[in-house]
């Protein structure tokens, strides 16, 4: 690090953060904006808007195929972003940074393509019971094809993975380890790199759902024994409809191709087609060219901002909010872990979550309340349903003022 | 416009503290369930019907204030109703808080409270599952397994 990235990464302007969010500034019901549903997507700053807009006004074209001038320079902003994620990521080599739409596909990609290749009848897939539905289906479409089983680790009632029972139900059947990097509903920091260690001594591969990993704090793939990493670049400040999936390169190279078609050919003729190599086999069709221009530049705005100063700010607030919803009579918290990040679920004994989301956002504050794609959490903490405020690199302590002065409303109604 | 106490008002508030007619009904010759796994609502609505009219209705279950609310004063207006008159209220009900009309309020009675629904989209679901399922209910002649009702 030289020193001006140290600087960068000393502390983080929340005043000059916000102001470069335009949508912070619109009202909601005649209220400021309190936007605290970032773990469902985070909002845009004005370099992502700028770059998406940028590259359809002056660079736009289809990429890897033409001669002309825009072609190339459209292939140049395209794979520039992919050495930015490669970069973000940690990953050795750009070749290992797989273009998606998102996390959802990067896990059923993986599932689909080396599940289908290494997966058999009696195998195992380990996931944990804080998975989002996106890490739990995919691998039971891959059981049901293939004759595996899903075991399942269980959590505590802090919401943290129970580590011990974690390792005994690994052995030689187990094939893939799944596990997310942060939950989504808890919020929940998993031990990754010591699950991937263990995963690694049974012999299997540690496929990790980065969805709410990726925005929170610097990812190193290499660190954390990931043999694939997921992620979304709209839950990290880029456009919808564009992810990356990280894979090993020994992993990448052997699996079969995910989907058939354009862009991940060498050749082609009715006797048969060779593929193209390492990232493109797995990139058929024309991709989300501008999408991934975006998310470059949302990974290139975060590392601008330094990590260190990210995780520092949101856990401030993330702390001072876990304090100041304690003071709410009636109200239990769900997801306690001692490592958590940015997400503050809850329920309230007056009043169901629904209730809660309706009349918070009659105050301008923007809650997530349901199962959040979580079922199997919601089960775990015997509630039907949760509100979750979940934090982003521009919210501050005024916003959990905001949120507690909006649900001392719901108490004024239901208590 | 949308004030909160258009959507919450007192009768809501009320019912949903105080559900009437709520629990098991060990009579019922009639049952459906009711589900909507995104919010986590779920409702069980038993019936005892004879000769076509409704001759007892309870509900169970977990929701929010609005669905609870909903299904509370739905059993009170439903109870000695014909099936074609419990239909034809559920009609209006629903034109109702989807905003369609104003409605035939002193058909409606006491539901009229959940006009203020219209104004909240995302809420017409809860207000109408249990009447979705009190007709999928009545709908099959049976207790039969079928799989549960949802408005979302």
């Amino acid at each position: 690090m030289n020193a001006s990235e140290a600087k960068v990464a000393a502390t983080l302007d929340v005043d000059a953060v916000r102001a470069a969010f335009p949508i912070l500034s619109r009202e909601v019901h005649g209220k400021p904006l309190v936007y605290l549903d970032s773990a469902a997507s985070t909002q845009k700053p004005q370099v992502v808007i700028d770059a998406v807009s940028h590259f359809y006004e002056t660079t736009n074209a289809n990429i890897h195929r033409g001669v002309h001038r825009l072609s190339q320079e459209a292939t140049d902003a395209f794979e520039g972003a992919r050495e930015e994620m490669r970069a973000f990521l940690g990953a050795e080599q750009v070749e290992e940074i797989v273009f998606t739409r998102g996390t959802t596909e990067g896990i059923n990609l993986v599932a689909s393509s080396y599940g289908r290749a290494n997966v058999g009848t009696g195998d195992e897939i380990l996931i944990s019971h804080m998975e989002h539905h996106s890490n739990i289906v995919p691998w039971q479409m891959l059981c049901e094809q293939t004759g595996a089983k899903l075991v399942v680790a269980p959590i505590n009632d802090d919401g943290e993975i129970e580590m011990d029972a974690l390792a005994g139900l690994l052995g030689a059947r187990t094939k893939i380890v799944a596990v997310g990097h942060i939950s989504n509903a808890l919020g929940t920091i998993n031990p990754v790199a010591e699950i991937g260690r263990l995963a690694h001594q049974a012999g299997a591969v540690l496929v990790v759902d980065g969805a709410q990993g990726a925005p929170h704090g610097a990812v190193d793939v290499q660190a954390l024994g990931a043999d694939f990493y997921a992620c979304s670049g709209h839950k990290m400040y880029g456009p919808t409809g564009i992810g990356v999936l990280y894979g090993r390169r020994d992993l990448l190279d052997a699996m079969p191709p995910y989907q058939g078609g354009g862009e991940m050919i060498r050749t082609v003729s009715f006797e048969g087609s060779t593929y193209a190599p390492v990232p493109h086999k797995f990139e058929a069709g024309t991709p989300n060219i501008a999408g991934a221009v975006g998310l470059g530049a949302a990974a290139a705005w975060l590392r601008g901002l330094g990590f260190n100063a990210i995780e520092r700010h949101e856990s401030d607030v993330t702390s001072y909010g876990t304090s100041r919803l304690a003071e709410i009579k009636g109200l239990r918290m769900i997801g306690t872990a001692k490592h958590k990040a940015a997400v503050l679920g809850f329920v309230l004994d007056c009043a169901h979550p629904h209730d809660i989301g309706t009349i918070l956002d009659q105050e301008g504050v923007a809650v997530r309340t349901g199962h959040h794609c979580a079922q199997p959490v919601m089960d775990r903490f015997g509630v039907p349903a949760t509100s979750r405020a979940s934090l982003g690199v521009y919210n501050t302590r005024a916003d959990i003022d905001a949120l507690v002065a909006a649900l001392a409303r719901v108490r004024e109604l239901f208590a | 416009m949308s004030d909160l106490r258009d959507l919450y008002q007192e009768v809501i508030l009320d019912h949903n503290r105080h559900p009437r007619n709520f629990g098991a009904l060990d009579d019922a010759n009639r049952q459906a369930d009711g589900f909507n796994p995104l919010c986590g609502d779920k409702i069980r609505v038993r019936l005892i019907v004879e000769d076509e009219r409704i001759v007892d209705i309870r509900f169970e279950g977990a929701g929010c204030a609005i669905s609870t609310s909903s299904a509370s004063l739905m059993t009170e207006i439903l109870k000695g109703k014909t099936v074609d008159e419990a239909k034809a209220v559920f009609q209006t009900f629903h034109d109702l808080v989807t905003g369609k009309t104003e409605g035939d309020l002193a058909t409606l009675g006491k539901l009229a409270v959940f006009a203020g629904v219209s104004e909240f989209p995302a809420r017409v679901k809860c207000a109408t599952l249990c009447w979705h399922t009190t007709q999928a209910a009545l709908d099959v002649n049976s207790k039969s397994e079928q799989t549960p009702v949802s408005t979302e």
